[in-house]
C-alpha cells in the first residue's frame, strides 16, 4: 500500500464486513511517531480466529485462499521498527461486549515509514460505501484534533442518506477545513 | 467552516428529492474494494465516479457502490457496470478512464469497449 490511509481503508472494511455498527477510527500522531486504533462493535472473532489472521494464507473472502489485508498493515508497521496488535471478543463468548480493535504503531522517522497520506479520502470513501453504519474518526496531533462522528450527523440528516453527494462533498470540506484551521 | 447549520440546509434540499430517488436507479456502478482494489488504487477511481456521475446530472439513474474482491486481482481497479440484465466489466480502471466511461457509457449509452476485460484478456 502506498499511504497508510489506504490500509485503513482496507481494514476497516472488516469492521463492516462484521456487522459493526459503529467503527472508531483514532489516530494519535507526533512529530516522531503515529499510533492508529480501529475499534468496532462487529461480530469479533475467536481467540484462534486472531491468531491465525496475519497469516497472509487465512482470509474471509471466498474468490481465493489468500488475504492481504491485516498482513499488510502488521508488515507496513513491523517496517518502521512498530508493532500491530488485536484484540477481540466474539460475539458468542461476550454478548454485550463483542468487537475487535486494532492497534498499530509506527515509527515516522523510520525511512521505511508509508505516509499516512489522504485521510480525507479514507473517510468518505468508508462513508459513501456504508452509510448505514456509524464511524467515528478523530486525528490528534501534538494539541490539534480534527474529528468527524455520523452519529452528530445523522442526527442533522435524519431520513437523507448519509451517501448523498452533497452530504459527501460537505464531510470532505468539512475535514479538509479543520485540517487547514 | 462547514457547519452543521450548513448540513441541515442540505438535508431540507433533499428531502423532496430522496423520495423520487427510491427505486429509480437503472444504471449500477460496481467498484472492487477489496485489498487488491484498494492497493491497485481503488479510491480515487470510485471518488471519481461519485463526482463524475453527480457533474454529469446521473444521480437519477445511476448509482455508484462498493463490493469486495471480484476474483480478477491482477486486472484491478476492477469497475462492473450493471444495466438491466447486461454487465460490462471495466478492467486497470484510472480517474482519468472514468470521465469517458461516465460520457459514453452511463450518459451515451455507448459500451467503451478499449477499457473492458475482453480487450485486454
Amino acid at each position: 500500500m502506498k499511504e497508510i490511509s489506504l490500509n485503513i481503508l482496507d481494514i476497516t472494511e472488516n469492521s463492516v464486513k462484521a456487522k459493526a455498527t459503529l467503527t472508531e477510527i483514532l489516530l494519535f500522531e507526533t512529530d516522531s511517531s503515529l499510533k492508529l486504533i480501529i475499534k468496532d462493535n462487529g461480530f469479533g472473532m475467536s481467540k484462534e480466529v486472531v491468531e491465525g489472521v496475519t497469516n497472509p494464507f487465512y482470509t474471509t473472502r471466498t474468490t481465493r485462499n489468500v488475504g492481504l489485508g491485516l498482513p499488510l498493515l502488521k508488515l507496513a508497521a513491523e517496517q518502521t521498527g512498530g508493532s500491530m496488535s488485536i484484540v477481540s471478543k466474539s460475539i458468542e463468548e461476550y454478548p454485550d461486549t463483542h468487537g475487535t480493535e486494532v492497534t498499530a504503531v509506527f515509527d515516522k522517522k523510520h525511512i521505511d515509514y508509508t505516509p499516512l497520506g489522504d485521510i480525507v479520502s479514507t473517510v468518505i470513501t468508508l462513508i459513501q460505501g456504508h452509510p448505514d453504519t456509524d464511524f467515528r474518526f478523530v486525528h490528534t496531533y501534538d494539541d490539534k484534533t480534527v474529528e468527524l462522528d455520523t452519529r452528530e450527523l445523522r442526527a442533522v440528516l435524519e431520513d437523507v442518506p448519509l451517501n448523498t453527494y452533497e452530504v459527501i462533498v460537505w464531510i470532505g470540506e468539512n475535514l479538509r477545513e479543520q485540517y487547514n484551521s | 467552516m462547514k457547519s452543521l447549520a450548513e448540513l441541515k440546509a442540505i438535508k431540507d434540499k433533499m428531502k423532496d428529492k430522496v423520495v423520487l430517488r427510491e427505486g429509480s436507479s437503472d444504471i449500477r456502478v460496481v467498484v472492487g474494494m477489496a485489498t487488491c482494489g484498494i492497493a491497485a488504487g481503488a479510491r480515487p477511481v470510485l471518488n471519481a465516479f461519485v463526482e463524475e456521475v453527480n457533474n454529469a446530472g446521473l444521480s437519477g439513474q445511476v448509482t455508484v457502490s462498493q463490493t469486495g474482491c471480484i476474483g480478477i486481482c491482477e486486472f484491478e481497479p476492477v469497475v462492473e457496470v450493471f444495466d438491466a440484465d447486461k454487465k460490462v466489466t471495466y478492467v486497470k480502471m484510472t480517474p482519468d478512464k472514468v470521465k469517458k466511461i461516465v460520457a459514453e457509457h452511463l450518459k451515451g449509452g455507448k459500451v467503451v469497449a478499449e477499457y473492458t476485460i475482453a480487450d485486454k484478456a
